[in-house]
């Protein structure tokens, strides 16, 4: 074999290689400073489920990673993993950044739970911190934001702009936060417009743009005008766009992604969280616990509120907005009904946090049935 | 009323992607040549047109760019299977595997991306007939070049003589060969069309069905178009049925569950797959049915010396 046979060999190998590593889709991304960092710099690492470019849920925690930095300085170091997925394969990685140093990880997604309970259970000297889920440990805690709050206020907003008093939200996964999400939509919505009705697609994913379109064309073909989302992705803001209705952002302010439609951004802002995380990490202040914030600790924010939105409105959802923060407003109040018009909060009852995470039914005005209830 | 013509509509745009790839797999198959490999190239193509309409701002250099890169992996294919001889089924599955990952690879500076604003049609006076106006005449252009595409493909097929070798070619190609057809380059031709509609399928995913780009956007489509030419036991007017009946099926699924029916979403989200399975068993029960349409040659290697 000539030598430059083998070298192109050599280069095909590399290739498939290269290609191969694009496959796994694991794609590892170390943000390193220019220069080596300093020995003591504090190491922290995040696990994303999604791209860091699906402009939704992924992309708002890289967002809140690069603010963090920005905020610390170079007395952090961050490193982060995109697209692992859910399950056996995220322990590994989870076991890999701290071997890296790590001392302080994030797992953005639920489905993370036992496999970061598992890794912590033998890494005891690396601090674990999980988005959404209920499970804790010493050195696990869980941290979510209060998302229901953000949809009450989208809610508002949509009972407002409706004409056809007909709503529709685009739902991922049937379980109870994006069940409670539906429900405050529909509330909201009912305090400014009593007759208005909230239908639901299912897609039974957190990202599937064909999908979320075709199920946002179903629901805008059955006279919704105004769409709803709780999947990840632009595109059930894009399918109000282009039908001329209106649609409400989710995670990630997404006025670019439809400017006509576009009538606010329901938007989690993690930064707080995550500077007052790494802060008592590094302080030595970290203690287990659940963390749920809302737009009380500025977690939570309806953005980018269109033009198009009246004077009027625009001051209701502001009158909420600031009971929400002080704490002399709250959405979960009883009297409440589910949509068999059984009462399931009495009269001046207030949900507490457990009652919130399990919810299986919807309210009165959700013209739907939950999946697999009866 | 409106709301049945909406879904009409809907359908219609849901069958186009599968339609204009399920035909490009059928001019494929009629010349002998079975291409796996539609879904990574239909993500590539669908990467290529968005990627180019992001750049010109025009849809039709998107489509334009798709339609090539579609031409380009086919030809690659083409080559590799009908001069060098490679199993067209691991070669297919291969081109798939190449395409799904090489478009995520390339795509990752896409995915936030944009397109300006998207084009509305609807042809005058037509769309102002009450249903119907909706259901049929608000459309994209390629919706109707899809329906146009299968009459003209059952036309050259049927009616036109290179259609006939065409499908000499597809059932005995060493016949084709005696009587002095260059049977390797009609093959290679075949496999560049079909490409190419595979390209314009992909190109209308991420320029006007959803537009935007994230990888494996195609989630499937291309294996269901390759179900949908067997489905359609090789004929272009049942490709064009097929293609909306699954499109049909998707939206069905979404309009029953707004309409607040309670079937399990999960179950109604694998209907076209079950519709799939369920239609191949039924014709090939019947094997006079299917020989009588089935290119003999299909998925065979073909050596002229021979």
């Amino acid at each position: 074999m000539s030598p430059s046979r083998t070298s192109l060999l050599c280069k095909l190998a590399a290739c498939t290689a290269l290609a191969a590593t694009a496959f796994i889709g694991c794609d590892k991304k170390k943000e390193a400073p220019a220069e080596a960092p300093k020995p003591q710099a504090f190491k922290v690492a995040f696990a994303y489920v999604g791209p860091v470019g699906d402009g939704g849920w992924t992309f708002a925690h890289d967002n809140a990673r690069k603010a963090l930095e920005k905020e610390l300085g170079d007395k952090i170091q961050t490193t982060f993993v995109e697209k692992v997925p859910e399950g056996a394969d995220a322990e590994r990685v989870f076991r890999d950044l701290a071997s890296q140093g790590n001392t302080l990880i994030f797992g953005t997604t639920f489905g993370y739970m036992e496999p970061m309970l598992k890794a912590a259970g033998d890494l005891k000297n690396v601090k674990f911190e999980h988005a959404t889920g209920y499970k804790t440990a010493e050195n696990l805690r869980t941290y979510d934001s209060r998302t229901y709050e953000g949809a009450y206020m989208a809610g508002v907003l949509a009972g407002g702009m409706t004409k056809t008093n007909t709503l529709g939200v685009v739902g991922s996964i049937p379980i109870p936060e994006v069940i409670r999400n539906i429900n405050s939509f529909t509330l909201g919505a009912q305090s400014v417009n009593p007759k208005i009705k909230t239908k639901v697609v299912w897609v039974n994913a957190w990202f599937d743009p064909p999908k979320e379109t075709e199920a946002a064309q179903s629901l805008l073909n059955q006279g919704v005008d105004v769409l709803m989302q709780n999947t990840d992705s632009s595109a059930v803001l894009q399918a109000a766009e282009k039908a001329g209705k209106y649609g409400i952002g989710w995670d990630s302010d997404m006025h670019a992604y439809g400017p006509k439609a576009h009538l606010a951004s329901s938007i989690c802002n993690w930064t707080p969280y995550y500077i007052k995380a790494t802060k008592d990490a590094m302080e030595g202040k970290w203690t287990t616990g659940k963390a749920w914030w809302g737009v009380k600790e500025g977690a939570i924010d309806l953005v980018s509120i269109s033009d198009k939105v009246p004077a009027e409105l625009k001051a209701k959802i502001d009158k909420v907005k600031a009971g929400l923060k002080d704490g002399s407003f709250v959405i979960w109040q009883g009297p409440i009904q589910d949509n068999t018009g059984k009462e399931v909060l009495a009269k001046g009852k207030v949900a507490d946090d457990e009652w919130l995470g399990g919810i299986k039914f919807f309210v009165k005005g959700v013209d739907a049935k939950v999946p697999g209830g009866k | 009323m409106e709301a049945w013509a909406l879904q009409v509509a809907a359908t219609l745009n849901a069958g186009t992607v599968l339609a204009l790839a399920g035909l490009g797999l059928l001019i494929n198959e009629r010349a002998g040549i079975v291409n796996l490999g539609a879904e990574g190239i239909m993500l590539m193509a669908a990467f290529a047109g968005f990627a180019t309409g992001v750049h010109s701002g025009s849809d039709f250099l998107g489509f334009l760019a798709g339609g090539a890169m579609g031409a380009i992996l086919a030809g690659t294919l083409g080559y590799l299977v009908i001069w060098l001889n490679a199993n067209q089924y691991a070669t297919g599955l291969a081109l798939s595997l190449f395409g799904t990952g090489l478009s995520a690879f390339a795509g990752i500076k896409y995915t936030q991306e944009k397109l300006g604003p998207r084009p509305h049609f609807e042809i005058p006076f037509l769309s102002k007939i009450p249903f119907l106006g909706s259901a049929f005449f608000k459309q994209h252009p390629m919706v109707y070049l899809a329906i146009l595409l299968a009459l003209g493909i059952a036309w050259f097929l049927y009616r036109s003589r290179a259609g006939l070798v065409l499908r000499a070619i597809g059932e005995n190609p060493e016949s084709a060969h005696a009587l002095g057809y260059p049977v390797r380059r009609i093959r290679l031709s075949a496999v560049i069309a079909g490409g190419a509609l595979c390209g314009l399928a992909g190109a209308y995913l991420s320029l006007i069905y959803t537009p935007l780009w994230v990888e494996g956007m195609v989630s499937g489509k291309g294996w269901i178009a390759l179900a949908l030419t067997t489905f359609a036991t090789w004929r272009p007017g049942r490709i064009l049925l097929g293609a909306y009946l699954f499109g049909g099926v998707t939206m069905l699924q979404f309009h029953l569950q707004g309409q607040g029916v309670q079937i399990a979403s999960q179950l109604l989200t694998m209907l076209p797959y079950l519709a799939t399975i369920a239609v191949l068993v039924l014709i090939s029960r019947n094997p006079a049915w299917i020989r009588a349409n089935m290119p003999a040659s299909l998925g065979k290697p073909f050596f002229p010396e021979g």
